[in-house]
């Protein structure tokens, strides 16, 4: 043992020694390393090529993409006016500053989601079908994200204006996008496509996301009153579909509001989204206070914290930290059932689609207009769970 | 030496139980404990396993309700009433089993939180006696660290530090070494001799013999949740009266 030690290689002793299989040993080691490993792994390999053969074959000589091509503004903004559309460009703008920011300060997944975004903007200024206008304005979004992301770092204060302007975004979006008297109004009605949808899910989970905790503090409160509030609730709104909530929310809403009082049906369909996702935040938030040692209040306690300054500062950040994967989860969630808003005669990017397969022209093209919005969901829907996945490693969600 | 220490503090009474009664649903755990605690007097409470001794200490700062008798420290009296209950943690430290640091936190952060939020001191002031007590309890260099990444004899002691920051007038220990390795419960209770002879209150519920015969003024045996013998470490361990005190100290010597 010792003289192989002394004699052996003059490698440095803290670094492993270096895996010397290759690429042949590889395979010999994870898909053949016995008979039936062997035969599931080419079994898979058929399979998968036959299913890659014919979809991507499909995609690229049968499929007909004009129906996404033509009516690509409706799949992005509905029926936005074009005279007020800079003004969603500008949002996104903002949007794009903010990422470049976060990209050049924090780097990591900040950076790979900035990344992402900017292959998008490229994708649809190659793309033939896009506007002249909307290449230009692809073209600020992609210089604002490299210069924001190079000066970043150096502006004075960047974390805390960066992390000021996250906040503030979604209000100024939400002004910008309807503009209250200040900038020429665009009623509802007329919103649409991907922005609905992303206004809807951003709205409901960003809102669910308070209204969840102070219910989760509420199932646990000594007042029976909010207790039984709270526990009826959220047991009554997780015992019912999503798409029951938007019918009430549409058909019997109007008939307990006084007459006269007319709310839009956008935001019936925020509010009842939000209230449905709280739901289920709250158990998700309760589930983490549950996971919090006894130990932890009494510790709290014991130094002289009274109980807010000991649910703020030590119980709900752990118990928060520990269910982010959960709260995520629910958030992907709720931004893909915002699909359901189509049922109820909402054009969000799924009701898009279903608007213009009906148009004679596109006739037996609804494949294609199906596959861009399930294409236009995943790419979000990833990208958020591929950032929850890289904040839990960050945060050490599991270690104690 | 621990006698001029008493006197120097004039006989002054910091804790006084009287008759106090707990129960925990129909299980009487505390049955008529009356007890008085003087300035700077380390009393270290000894029992067998279920006797109480837990219990007791944690009704000394509110963690526990109790059913009957009355407790005072410091002159408060411990009520229902919340403020009260918030004043009486505010001179008490405690240090558990378990030790019990916010695994979220840095050590500093751990330790400054308190008089920070609880006591109103600048956050530079809290931070300066923060790592003038981490000095104190040995580790000055672990500030940043989080719990985690320290031993299990390295967290109790910044446990320990964390119940001085508030600069309390009494400290509490629940075992506070058996939750340890052996080679670690030297260092945590080097730190409480440390203390003890610096002329603080102390009320130890420990299994560590040698720590009470050496630092203790007084020692309380409980059994079945009641105080059977009290009396300095000489007459308790050489001269015990009571035929239970006896049996207990045949069981752990
Ligand atoms: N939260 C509780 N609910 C019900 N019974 C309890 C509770 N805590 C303690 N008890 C009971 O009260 C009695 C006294 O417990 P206590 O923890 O005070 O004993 P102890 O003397 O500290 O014992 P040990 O040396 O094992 O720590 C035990 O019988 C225990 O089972
Ligand atoms: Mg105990």
């Amino acid at each position: 043992m010792k003289t192989n030690m002394e004699t052996g290689t003059n490698l440095p002793t803290s670094s492993p020694p270096k895996s010397t299989i290759g690429i042949l040993g590889w395979l010999k080691q994870n898909l053949f390393n016995n008979w039936y490993n062997s035969i599931l792994t080419i079994l898979s390999v058929l399979v998968l090529y036959f299913a890659l053969k014919g979809t991507l074959t499909w995609v690229f000589t049968t499929a007909q993409w004009d129906i996404v091509a033509d009516n690509f503004r409706l799949f992005m903004v509905g029926q936005f006016p074009v005279e007020e559309i800079w003004r969603i460009w500008l949002a996104l703008s903002l949007v794009s500053l903010l990422f470049g920011l976060s990209a050049g300060i924090w780097r990591g997944t900040n950076l790979h989601l900035s990344v992402v975004l900017m292959g998008i903007y490229l994708i649809h200024i190659l793309a033939s079908f896009t506007s002249v206008n909307t290449k230009m304005w692809l073209g600020i979004n992609i210089a604002i994200l490299v210069v924001s992301f190079f000066t970043g770092p150096r502006i004075p204060k960047h974390k805390v204006v960066t992390i000021l302007g996250w906040f503030l975004a979604f209000p100024i979006t939400i002004f910008l996008v309807n503009g209250f008297g200040v900038l020429p109004e665009v009623s509802t009605n007329l919103w649409g496509g991907l922005l609905l949808t992303l206004l809807i899910s951003i709205i409901a989970i960003v809102f669910a996301f308070p209204i969840g905790i102070l219910l989760a503090l509420g199932r646990t409160s000594k007042l029976p009153i909010i207790r039984y509030f709270c526990i009826f609730f959220i047991e009554f709104v997780r015992g019912i579909p999503l798409i029951t909530v938007l019918f009430m929310a549409m058909l019997l809403l109007p008939l307990f509001l006084p007459e006269g009082i007319e709310i839009n049906n956008v935001l019936r369909v925020m509010v009842a989204c939000t209230l449905f996702t709280s739901a289920y935040m709250a158990e998700n938030v309760r589930g983490g206070l549950q996971s919090i040692p006894n130990g932890q209040y009494e510790a709290a306690k014991a130094i002289g914290l009274n109980p807010i300054q000991s649910m703020t500062f030590i119980i709900m950040p752990q118990a928060l930290r520990a269910v982010i994967p959960a709260i995520v989860g629910q958030s992907i969630s709720m931004f893909k059932d915002t699909s359901l808003v189509a049922i109820v005669g909402l054009a969000d990017i799924l009701g898009i689609a279903q608007a213009v397969k009906s148009n004679p022209d596109y006739l037996g093209r609804i494949m294609e207009a199906y596959l861009f919005v399930a294409l236009a969901y995943w790419v979000i829907a990833y990208s958020m769970s591929y950032a929850s996945r890289r904040l839990e490693k960050q945060l050490g969600v599991g270690e104690r | 030496m621990s006698q001029a220490k008493v006197k120097e503090n004039d006989n002054k009474e910091i804790i006084n139980c009287n008759n106090v009664n707990k129960w925990f649903g129909h299980h009487h755990v505390l049955k008529d404990v009356s007890l008085t605690v003087k300035k700077g007097e380390v009393l270290v409470i000894l029992g067998p396993s279920g006797s109480g001794k837990s219990t007791f200490i944690r009704t000394i700062n509110g963690l526990e309700e109790i059913q009957r008798g009355e407790i005072t420290i410091d002159g408060i009296s411990l009520s229902h009433d919340v403020k009260d209950i918030e004043a009486i943690r505010k001179e008490t430290g405690m240090v558990f089993q378990q030790f019990n640091l916010f695994p979220h936190m840095t050590i500093l952060k751990n330790i400054t939180l308190a008089p920070i939020w609880v006591r109103k001191k600048p956050k530079a002031d809290a931070e300066k006696t923060a790592l003038e007590l981490l000095e104190r309890v040995g580790i000055p260099e672990q500030a940043h660290k989080y719990p985690g990444q320290l031993s299990g004899g390295q967290q109790q002691r910044v446990a320990i530090a964390r119940a001085l920051a508030m600069q309390p007038e009494l400290m509490l220990f629940d075992e506070p070494t058996s939750a340890l390795d052996p080679e670690m419960i030297k260092e945590v209770l080097d730190v409480m001799k440390e203390l003890a002879n610096s002329g603080m209150t102390m009320l130890v519920v420990t299994h560590e013999m040698g720590f009470a015969r050496e630092v203790a003024d007084r020692i309380v045996l409980f059994d079945e949740g009641e105080i059977i013998e009290q009396g300095t470490p000489e007459e308790l361990f050489d001269n015990p009266k009571h035929e239970r005190t006896k049996l207990f100290l045949s069981q752990i010597l």
